[in-house]
């Protein structure tokens, strides 16, 4: 089967030691795996103040933290979540891993580029997390920075929106190296509407990341400058405006959900036609309505604010706008179940993590159009039905994704496989706990408890309860997920070079591809998903 | 990719050079470069609409001849630049570091009137923080502090572009630029083009509008 003698990418060293085999690559491959283990830790980290969270959050009343630390831990699992996992995630680590396999290309357009990303992300993560050690103690504004209290709060402000700036700038750097990557590098006969749809999601992607970022990179600036120099750019004591501050803020961060959501898309457009072993239904659709959400999703950013004093038809018009983006996105699943609808379904887990994320993100969705109505927002703007929303959208969508690509390329990263048994029940386990986890903050934000609070009243007790319960359960789950995972890294099985049996060129090359990826740049002629 | 490695033949990718790509990639920079000025041009008109006469009133104490001065400068050395690539097609290496050498000198001397420039007000304590600054009214006070904050990042520009122009000038001399390898320059010289263009919105912006 292995035809070519040179040794795959994760054995070559280049004439390379120890660490230095991984830190100064230039490999595509071994950046994102790089990219994989940062991501992981920080992902850990995140997760663990959630579940610290949930137990203060067991019984009305101070359990385990005061206050204070409160608001720090929700600020700081926020960052971490946002900055450090989901809007790198997908992209960073499987864009990298496989962008360049299913083009047909031997590496991303600026290999060097890519590396130097890298170590901006994890400086920017270093300096995140050095927030908790140095100064005034971690930031208690939450992950939105608000001004003014973000300009007037004691805490270490500075130093996180610094970290969100240069992790912005490494996030602009991907996107741009992607784009140029599709640009030019894909192989002889892979024609736009060729092009598999992970790679067309990567692009609507990169094309956010590039027009969005910048502009949350000039905002956060200006909060570090104001606190530096004391002036008043935000602060309405000296001029300022906050809600400024607030529009600036949503016209990078909404677009940059649709930068979470996107390449989970992309992952799930890859699985349900493998799986199904069915040619994707409407591809030119769903290839398209990835611009689309990408274009509309640059002007719905007003719904994060119909509470914060906008004038009437702005709202108005904000509130169809968000609508009008649900429409793509529900064009993708439907397009995804026609693909499903009389193929030969094969359960394997990766299969069944879309199946989960098409679950999940459809609640995440729908609740989204709840959030997305004005006058229904007026109610819950700021309770925990935004807390379950959000966490239905980025860890249900996008964490999902994650992990069903992370299932799905296993093989190809490794060349190895893991216990399909295990990881299956270790799914189940996630899934479950995941809804006992966040859909009672769905009830109980209807029933009006506000987030960010460290307390509640006591007619919430029971529903918070289910929520704490479930938060050990999802855990559970994740670790039982990552010690398959490993156990597979270690010991699996040997894979083929297709275990799956999917037509895009990633899988026609070797398991684990050499540093070139392929021995002779393929030329295609058909699309990737005629199965026969 | 690293040049020490066991196989080199079969293992070195056909390094090929798409001098296209390299140029898209700088195209794209740039678009960030401008949105990043765009969210303080956006900032700028806001707050000018909401305090019109104070605006007016900072705008009237800036000196619209340095203002002048600094223009024609960045403008000639947009020249400069534009024409150091032109040398290089024609294979006149030595003329083309003479012109960057040029527009380096050019950025050198902005700078300079910049020093005066905001150390007269800083002479006369203009900058956040003082007591005559607190005493401003509002609006004032956030032009001034737009004032320093646009002119600011934008001086941080031209000496990150000046650096930049001088790599290349040495790349020219140790032949890694040549008559037909010139990409580099090129987009030495869009980053360059950039910061000139910046700067002519934000004189009339800061300066000429009353
Ligand atoms: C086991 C996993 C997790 C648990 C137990 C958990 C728990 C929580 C809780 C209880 C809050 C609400 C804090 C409050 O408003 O008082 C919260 C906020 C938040 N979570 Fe999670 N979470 C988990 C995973 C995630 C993941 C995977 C993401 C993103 C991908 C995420 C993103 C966020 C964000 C952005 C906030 C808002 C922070 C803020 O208010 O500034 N969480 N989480």
């Amino acid at each position: 089967m292995t035809t070519t003698t040179l040794p795959n990418y994760l054995e070559d060293k280049q004439g390379k030691k120890g660490l230095m085999v991984w830190l100064t690559t230039h490999d595509h491959k071994r950046i994102g795996l790089m990219y994989l283990a940062a991501l992981s830790v920080f992902f850990i980290v995140g997760v663990l103040i959630g579940i610290l969270m949930r137990l203060e959050l067991l019984n009305p009343g101070k359990d385990i933290v005061d206050p204070q630390t409160y608001n720090s831990l929700f600020t700081l699992h926020g960052v971490i979540m946002i900055f450090l996992f989901v809007i790198p995630g997908i992209p960073a680590v499987f864009g990298n891993i496989a962008l360049p396999l299913i083009i047909g290309a031997r590496d991303v357009a600026f290999p060097k580029l890519n590396l130097f990303s890298w170590y901006l992300y994890m400086f920017g993560a270093m300096l995140a997390l050095g927030t908790l050690l140095v100064g005034d103690g971690p930031p208690d504004t939450g992950w939105t920075f608000y001004a003014p209290y973000s300009v007037k709060t004691g805490t270490n402000v500075t130093m996180a929106v610094f970290a969100a700036f240069i992790l912005g700038f490494s996030s602009i750097l991907t996107g741009l190296n992607f784009i140029v990557t599709i640009h030019r590098m894909r192989c002889p006969g892979m024609s736009w509407f060729k092009m598999p749809l992970f790679a067309w999601a990567l692009y609507a992607t990169s094309w956010i990341q590039l027009l969005a970022t910048p502009v949350v990179g000039i905002t956060l600036l200006m909060i570090a400058v104001e606190r530096m120099l004391g002036i008043g750019l935000f602060d309405p004591a000296l001029g300022g405006d906050p809600v400024l501050y607030q529009h600036l803020f949503w016209i990078y961060s909404h677009p940059a959900v649709y930068i979470m959501i996107l390449p989970g898309m992309g992952v799930i457009s890859e699985i349900i036609p493998t799986f199904s072993q069915r040619r994707i239904f409407g591809y030119k659709a769903i290839a398209y309505s990835s611009l689309a959400i990408a274009f509309i999703g640059y002007f719905v950013w007003g719904h994060h604010m119909f509470t914060s004093g906008m004038s009437g038809p702005a709202r108005v018009i904000f509130s169809i706008l968000t609508f009008l983006v649900a429409i793509p996105s529900a064009i993708k699943v439907f397009n995804w179940l026609a693909t499903m609808y009389n193929g030969s379904i094969d359960m394997k887990p990766p299969m069944l993590y879309a199946m989960g994320f098409i679950f999940l993100f459809l609640i995440g969705g729908l609740t989204g159009l709840v959030n997305g109505a004005l006058a229904a927002d007026i109610h819950i703007h700021d309770t925990y039905f935004v807390v379950g929303h959000f966490h239905y959208v980025m860890f249900g969508g996008t964490g999902f994704a994650f992990f069903a690509a992370m299932h799905y390329w296993f093989p190809k990263i490794w060349g190895k496989m893991y216990s399909i048994k295990h990881a299956t029940r270790a799914f189940w386990v996630l899934f479950t706990g995941f809804n006992i986890l966040y859909f009672p903050m769905l009830v109980v934000g209807i029933m009006g408890m506000p987030r960010r609070y460290y307390d509640y009243l006591p007619q919430f007790h029971l529903p918070n309860e289910i929520s704490t319960v479930g938060s050990w359960i999802t855990v559970l789950g994740l670790v039982y997920m990552i010690v398959v995972l490993i156990q597979g890294m270690r010991k699996g099985e040997k894979a083929e070079r297709n275990p799956w049996h999917g037509l895009t060129l990633d899988w026609q090359t070797d398991s684990p591809p050499t540093l070139e990826n392929f021995e002779e740049i393929p030329t295609v002629t058909e699309g990737p998903y005629e199965y026969k | 990719m690293s040049t020490n490695s066991q196989q080199p033949e079969v293992h070195h990718p056909v390094i090929h050079r798409d001098d296209t790509a390299k140029k898209l990639g700088m195209w794209l920079f740039l678009f960030t470069e401008l949105i990043l000025f765009g969210g303080l041009f956006l900032v700028y008109s806001i707050y000018r609409y909401l305090n019109p006469e104070d605006f007016s009133n900072g705008s009237h104490h800036l000196d619209v001849g340095i203002g002048a001065l600094n223009t024609m400068i960045l403008i000639t050395s947009s020249l400069t630049v534009a024409l150091s690539i032109t040398a290089i097609q024609k294979n006149k290496p030595k003329l083309a570091i003479g012109l960057i050498v040029f527009t380096i000198f050019c950025a050198l001397l902005f700078m300079v009137n910049k020093y005066f420039e905001w150390g007269h007000k800083i002479h006369y304590d203009l900058y956040p923080g003082t007591e005559l600054f607190k005493a401003l009214k509002p609006g004032e006070g956030l032009f001034y502090v737009l004032y320093y904050f646009m002119t600011g990042l934008h001086m941080l520009h031209v000496v990150v572009g000046a650096i930049l122009l001088g790599i290349m000038a040495n790349y020219i001399r140790k032949g890694m630029i040549t008559h037909d390898n010139y990409v580099l320059l090129e987009n030495g010289g869009l980053y360059w083009h950039l910061v000139d263009l910046i700067w002519i919105y934000l004189f009339p912006l800061l300066y000429l509008i009353h």
